[in-house]
């Protein structure tokens, strides 16, 4: 369960969002500029927020009220931003074990083949990132983020460079790994087809503020009547 | 040849090249990874000897370092012996005079990675150590490389701060710079030409050393 209260002030926008994600998977949508990855940010702990409070779990995270910032790697928060940022002087594989270096070799060694093997990259683990396309390397920071086994997963737009059937199949083997980890999973997206491929709930942000919430029926109603209305007067 | 101010030389030269990269690579990363605003005026402080005459900083620290100062009597009683007119008090001068020469090359160095590396390290758990450690030394190491040199090569040069916190005491503190300086003052052009020869080899070398570990290989920089 996330529970966020967050006000935030940067340039032109101003981000006032208050809710609680309680379903395994959410998509936050919403046009460039809404403020989307700033909210991811502030929950990743990236960012601090001017004023509010995050908690996961009831863990409080951040609460400027009373001064609690629990830093990056320490909120057992994945997150895969839509730049893979990958380290260029590591292999893809000591580019997975960077976040798991705490275990012992046979482990890490194992969990690293578990998570390219997950993310469809076993092929990947000796070769450099600059060897690496766009869409291989968006797979290998997502095997990277997930391998310390997190509590829950920050998505911002991270199959951008993946084909819809590269990324469905993803998505297909990814979902249930995480289901029965526990893991859930807040997807950032300002694409309307990735919000209603899933079943997920929904959070329709704009002008940095939550102005629906529900499943993709309800909460994007009014932008499927706007493609929809697109679409017939062309 | 003056194999003593030679060696002298390169001996004070190598000792304050090692110590300032370890005070500077944690500095440069502070500079560049901390957000505090105090940091703005560290970073005023560390550029400072590129700004003060040599002659200035020497004779600053000839007083600091000598008897008369809670700093010099403190040293004196430590080591049994003044900083001022040692070897000792020469490294010293040459760490502070030298410092922007190390530090400046590593913050440009180190504020070039990527923000996204150093957010997806601080995401996977790593500690500021561990950030400098595994992605700001090795993706600056040319910076590193630059540093090490230029500060090298500015210890080799120094004279003002040598002459000031130094004195001319072979042996103990007669550096080439100090060397060619006497040579002139004595009329002894000849013997002035080949120490001028050799610190001007030395620079080039060094120089020569950067800009082969900079230039990427098979292609042109641009």
């Amino acid at each position: 369960m996330l529970e966020f209260a967050l006000t935030l002030r940067r340039g032109a926008l101003l981000l006032e969002v208050e809710d609680c994600f309680t379903a395994e998977w959410t998509v936050i949508f919403g046009p460039s500029g809404a403020g989307k990855s700033t909210l991811l940010r502030l929950m990743a702990g990236l960012e601090s927020p001017q004023r509010g409070r995050i908690a996961l779990d009831q863990r409080k995270l951040t609460d400027t009220g009373h001064h609690v910032f629990i830093g990056p790697g320490h909120r057992r928060i994945a997150f895969v931003a839509q730049q893979p940022a990958l380290f260029p002087h590591l292999s893809v594989e000591a580019n997975v074990a960077y976040g798991i270096d705490k275990l012992g070799p046979s482990e890490r060694s194992s969990r690293v083949e578990e998570m390219l093997a997950l993310v469809g990259a076993i092929e990947l683990a000796n070769r450099s990132p600059r060897d690496l396309s766009g869409g291989e390397a968006q797979r290998v920071a997502l095997a990277r983020a997930l391998a310390p086994h997190s509590r829950l997963l920050l998505l911002d737009e991270p199959f951008s460079a993946l084909d819809g059937e590269a990324s469905d199949a993803l998505l297909a083997r990814l979902r249930p790994w995480l289901h029965q980890r526990g893991v859930q999973t807040v997807l950032v997206t300002h694409d309307a087809t990735d919000a209603w491929a899933s079943d997920a709930e929904v959070a329709l942000l704009r002008a940095g503020q939550i102005v629906a919430r529900g499943p993709a029926s309800v909460a994007l109603a009014a932008e499927r009547a706007r493609i929809l209305a697109r679409l017939t007067s062309s | 040849m003056d194999w003593q101010a030679l060696t002298l030389t390169l001996r004070l030269a190598a000792l304050t090249t090692a110590i300032l990269l370890a005070i500077a690579v944690p500095l440069a990363a502070l500079l560049v990874l901390g957000r505090a605003r105090w940091l703005a005026i560290l970073e005023a402080v560390t550029a400072l000897p590129l700004v003060l005459p040599p002659v200035v900083l020497g004779f600053l620290l000839l007083v600091l370092l000598g008897p008369r100062t809670f700093v010099g009597r403190g040293i004196t009683a430590v080591l049994g012996h003044p900083l001022a007119f040692s070897f000792s008090g020469l490294v010293v001068g040459s760490v502070i005079y030298s410092l922007p020469f190390a530090v400046q090359p590593l913050v440009t160095g180190f504020a070039a990675v990527e923000p996204a590396l150093i957010d997806a390290a601080r995401l996977l758990g790593a500690s500021p150590l561990r950030i400098v450690a595994t992605l700001l030394v090795p993706l600056a190491r040319r910076s590193l490389l630059a540093a090490a040199v230029l500060t090298f090569l500015h210890t080799v040069g120094e004279f003002g701060v040598v002459l000031m916190l130094g004195g001319d005491i072979p042996g103990a503190t007669r550096t080439l710079s100090i060397l060619l300086y006497d040579q002139v003052e004595s009329f002894n052009y000849a013997a002035a030409n080949r120490t001028a020869v050799l610190l001007l080899g030395l620079s080039v070398v060094a120089l020569a050393a950067i800009y082969t570990g900079v230039r990427p290989r098979g292609g042109s920089r641009a």
